[in-house]
């Protein structure tokens, strides 16, 4: 049987982050009653014509530069033409033969091995508007809210090998986007969302197989179970025989298969041609200087100052720089408290398992990263042990506010005064003569029971490090 | 026939400015002249009289307005110009019950200025004919001759000036739209630099080639329109943000043409031209020598190719302009349709009538996959060369001189069936469209023969167009004037 090769290329729609649309002025909101942001422009009225939103072409061209494309010095918008009814004027605006940014690269890191993953094309393009079918009425209607928001199209070359992969790649590139602040990232409600052309061929084969288009996968989750399901299934094909058919395919997550959506005898013949209704997109070098300064730090290259800098593990960084709010408020807990492996072991275990679980993102935390970093702090010094941190972190993380105060009020400092925590162990080993003994016989085992006992006494409030001295010397 | 009717439209400006007319009796008596001569003429398929009325007497009663041009003034414009409030519909059925929110750039200005809206003009549907014959509502007859056709397109616009229902209408101009119904219905008409005046709200037919433009009795009252309307809007990218000269002095100071090197292109003066045409023609050249000018023969090489190359261009844009008419949003849906493809199918087809049909489907076949290269991309290269004919002519002089039409307006019924034959009619109009310079026509008299306006074509420098206002201002002087059809 031969052994076989999987070829992957994606395609990412990333939603730009612009105010208004991208050829009118209506609001990009998220949410809005269907066609509250509407205008005659977007909705395709006769007479209108498309303006260039600037704020997008910034956006695009930030883009390009963060993934080092080569950016064209003049781009051409195109008409693709196709009916639907989410599709107001019959052609979306898109670009074609001359988009704003081609031939870039992604580096991503798969099981610690570094790969370059080429990125083909970057074009602008309008989004199209939604369809609603009704269960009640029988009938459909069109939301056109969405029509004429800004989008990029990122265009991979098919460099990748698995699903993990791409996955690794596309979250490579959602990273650097919600870096430079032009895409929330959000796959859910569709501003960031992937198309993938998966093959297979015989390893070693240098020509492509025949490639189906996986449309519909909105996480990180689906996109790595439908490549695996598409490479399983044209596999299957192959040593059954049978020829694998160039077609778009619809990923299903309920039932985990993709489905054939139409055939390559019904592709569409989109007819581009340049639009009339707007002239060459000339970027003009002054401001792609400027642009270019307005770069952030991109996630690679945080991710290498933390390993670096602050002596953080390979994961570690890759998982805090991979938000750049998680990350910056690594960065503000450490300027707080200059501990960085510390607080980064507390954001890896406790902070990420409490956001997991409430759904909040880095920038939406109630607990100040200076209040974590107070946190570490007062488990550092011995004030609390670090077991009575990670209990109080949960009421911490809901509330937010200063650590030490709740410390305080739940009267959960720790015994550090040797006198104090003198009479708790002389009363365990007053109450526990037999273990004693046998300690002292050589089951020396018997101080973990000591501790426990101590520690129960003390309401988990002894300093651990104290409690062992004393309960050494005490037992010798 | 009221005697405010003879006036040109900068006569009327001085009437109303020294308020011997009032915004009102122009209104009315325009109203008058359309009762009179619509039923014969039928140029107009909305007359906004009631409203035209109320807003002239409102305007009188705060009195006349030295800051606006217009003020006061009657228009007309093409239906194929959105006008809020006002039934826009490309003489289509597609379009039938459209009514816009808003205002076309063109007519806010014009509104802006103190115009007042009449009416909307009758049209080739989508803007798409010779003749006027393809309006989807009616014909409209030429007010010279009631037998003959007004032009096309923009017919109802050259009919109603000529017919003296209005003082200026509105035409745009895609392969020669508001030119052919000038010269044919005997006014001036110009269609300016492409990106001189806002496309904002004018249904798109070629979109790089559709011009606005004015149609008025004189080439002072086309300059007078021509100023209100030009310059950048930030709602259309392909306008131009440039500087709008005085285009009012420049046409009305010019009283000669001396030293004017007058580009005769050896294309446009062959064979093929009525003799009439010619002898109105041959005399206003040398009207135009006796005015001081001096004639150079110019070469135009590429004219042969300008028909096929418009055609490629024009419908391919057209059929992708034309795709929002699904049914969808506005205008006509089919009641019988069952589903999506129903929808488009037979709305579509019921729509639009048999000529527009015809340009999407051409133009839909010119951008197919495995003949895009061979058409439009050739027909865009082409273009450029076309353009470049008239850059190297304009190198040897200052305005290019040719007729409008080879021949004089022609029956009503005489070419509809034959497309090929009524795309010949604007063999010296598209070039102009495909370079994107400035030209007008302008009457120089009436065919000996058929007793129907003659019309020569100024062609200008890109954004040049007070050059060839002036010169038609000097040159109208020293020919005699053929006045107003009888109705
Ligand atoms: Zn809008």
């Amino acid at each position: 049987m031969a052994e076989y090769e999987a070829v992957i290329g994606l395609e990412v729609h990333a939603q730009l982050l612009t105010e208004s649309k991208i050829f009118c002025s209506c609001s990009t909101r998220f949410g809005n009653d269907p066609n509250e942001n509407v205008c005659p422009v977007c909705s395709g009225m006769p007479g209108v014509l498309p303006v260039l939103n600037e704020r997008a072409v910034e956006y695009a061209a930030k883009m390009g530069m963060a993934i080092d494309c080569a950016l064209n010095p003049v781009s051409v918008f195109a008409r693709k033409n196709y009916f639907y009814p989410d599709l107001p004027k019959g052609y979306q605006i898109s670009q074609f033969e001359l988009p704003i940014a081609e031939h870039g690269k992604v580096d991503i890191l798969v099981d610690g091995v570094a790969k370059t993953i080429g990125v083909t094309r970057i074009h602008m393009e309008e989004d199209a508007g939604k369809n609603i079918h009704s269960a009640t009425d029988n009938a459909s209607y069109v939301d056109l809210n969405r029509a004429c928001v800004p989008l990029i199209e990122i265009v991979s070359e098919p460099d990748m090998r698995s699903a993990d992969e791409a996955v690794a790649y596309l979250k490579e590139l959602r990273s650097i986007l919600v870096y430079l602040g032009i895409c929330d990232g959000n796959m859910e409600e569709g501003s960031f969302r992937c198309d993938a052309n998966v093959s297979i061929r015989p390893k070693g084969q240098e020509e492509f197989g025949t490639r189906a288009e996986i449309k519909n996968v909105n996480s990180f989750r689906n996109v790595h179970k439908a490549i695996e399901y598409e490479i399983q299934r044209q596999k299957d094909c192959l040593e059954d025989g049978e020829a694998i058919v160039q077609e778009t395919r619809l990923y299903n997550p309920d039932k985990n298969v993709t489905a054939s959506m139409r055939g390559k005898e019904e592709a569409h013949d989109y007819r581009y041609f340049p639009d009339p209704d707007l002239v060459p997109l000339k970027l003009d070098p002054a401001k792609l200087e400027q642009w270019k300064a307005q770069l952030p730090e991109l996630p690679r290259v945080r991710r290498q100052r933390f390993e670096n800098d602050f002596g953080l593990s390979a994961n570690d960084a890759a998982t805090i720089t991979a938000e750049r709010d998680l990350a910056d408020y690594f960065e503000a807990a450490c300027a707080a408290y200059a501990q960085p492996k510390k607080i980064a072991n507390w954001i890896m275990s406790e902070l990420l398992r409490e956001m997991g679980e409430a759904k909040l993102a880095a920038a939406q935390l109630k607990l100040a990263p200076s209040d974590l970093a107070k946190l570490v702090k007062l488990v550092d010094e011995g004030v609390i042990s670090g077991k009575i941190g990670k209990q109080i972190f949960p009421d911490l993380f809901a509330q937010g506010g200063d650590p030490e105060a709740l410390v305080k009020a739940k009267g959960l400092v720790q015994i550090s005064d040797s006198s104090a925590l003198e009479e708790a162990i002389d009363a365990v080993l007053a109450a526990s003569p037999a273990e004693v003994e046998a300690y002292k016989g050589g089951k020396t085992k018997l101080m973990g029971f000591f501790v426990g006992q101590v520690m129960k006494a003390t309401k988990g409030q002894a300093n651990p490090g104290l409690l062992n001295q004393l309960l050494a010397k005490k037992l010798s | 026939m009221s005697d405010i009717l003879s006036l040109s439209l900068a006569g009327l400006r001085a009437r109303l400015a020294d308020r011997s007319v009032s915004a009102t009796d122009a209104v009315s008596s325009c109203l008058e002249r359309i009762a009179d001569t619509e039923p014969a003429i039928e140029a107009l398929l909305t007359v906004t009289g009631e409203a035209a009325l109320t807003q002239a007497q409102a305007m009188d009663a705060a009195g006349p307005d030295a800051s606006k041009p217009l003020w006061g003034v009657p228009v007309v414009v093409k239906d194929a110009i959105c006008t809020k409030g006002v039934a826009t519909t490309c003489a289509s059925r597609i379009l039938e019950n459209f009514v816009p929110f808003y205002d076309a750039t063109c007519v806010a200005r014009l509104k802006e200025a103190g115009a007042i809206l009449l009416g909307k003009a009758n049209m080739d549907e989508f803007a798409m004919g010779s003749s006027t014959e393809n309006s989807a509502f009616q014909k409209t007859r030429n007010p010279w001759n009631l037998d003959k056709v007004p032009g096309g397109s923009s017919g109802g616009s050259g009919a109603t000036v000529a017919a003296g229902q209005c003082f200026a209408a509105l035409g745009t101009d895609t392969g020669g739209s508001i030119r052919l119904p000038a010269s044919f219905c005997g006014v001036t008409g110009i269609k300016p630099t492409y990106g001189r005046i806002s496309r904002y709200g004018v249904v798109a037919y070629g979109s790089s080639l559709d011009q606005v433009g004015p149609l008025a009795r004189t080439a002072e009252d086309c300059a007078v329109m021509l100023q209100v309307m030009s310059g950048h809007d930030a709602k259309d990218s392909t306008s131009a943000p440039r500087e709008v000269p005085d285009f009012a002095a420049q046409t009305a100071t010019r009283k000669d043409l001396k030293g004017l090197r007058l580009g005769l292109p050896e294309e446009y003066w062959g064979e093929g031209l009525t003799a009439e045409v010619r002898a109105c023609c041959d005399q206003a050249v040398d009207a135009a020598k006796g005015l001081g000018a001096v004639v150079v023969p110019v070469k135009l090489p590429h004219t042969k190719y300008a028909i096929a190359t418009y055609y490629i261009v024009a419908m391919a844009e057209a059929s992708s302009n034309l795709a929002r008419f699904d049914g969808v949003r506005y205008g006509f849906r089919h009641p019988d349709a069952k589903d999506l493809r129903d929808l488009y199918e037979m709305s579509r087809s019921e729509g639009f009538g048999e000529e527009v049909q015809r340009r999407i489907v051409l133009g839909t076949y010119v951008l197919s996959a495995g003949y895009y290269d061979a058409y439009y991309r050739k027909a865009a290269q082409v273009r450029r060369l076309i353009r470049q004919d008239f850059l190297d002519a304009f190198q040897a002089c200052d305005v290019i001189v040719g007729p409008t039409s080879p021949f004089t307006a022609f029956g009503l019924g005489e070419k509809a069936d034959d497309p090929l034959q009524m795309y010949l009619a604007d063999i010296f109009t598209i070039s102009l469209n495909l370079s994107g310079l400035p030209g007008l026509s302008m009457p120089v008299g009436l065919g000996q023969e058929s007793g129907l306006p003659v019309g020569l074509q100024m062609f200008g420098k890109a954004w040049d167009e007070g050059t060839i206002l002036g010169a038609a201002n000097a040159l109208s002087g020293a020919l005699p004037q053929i006045g107003m059809p009888k109705i």
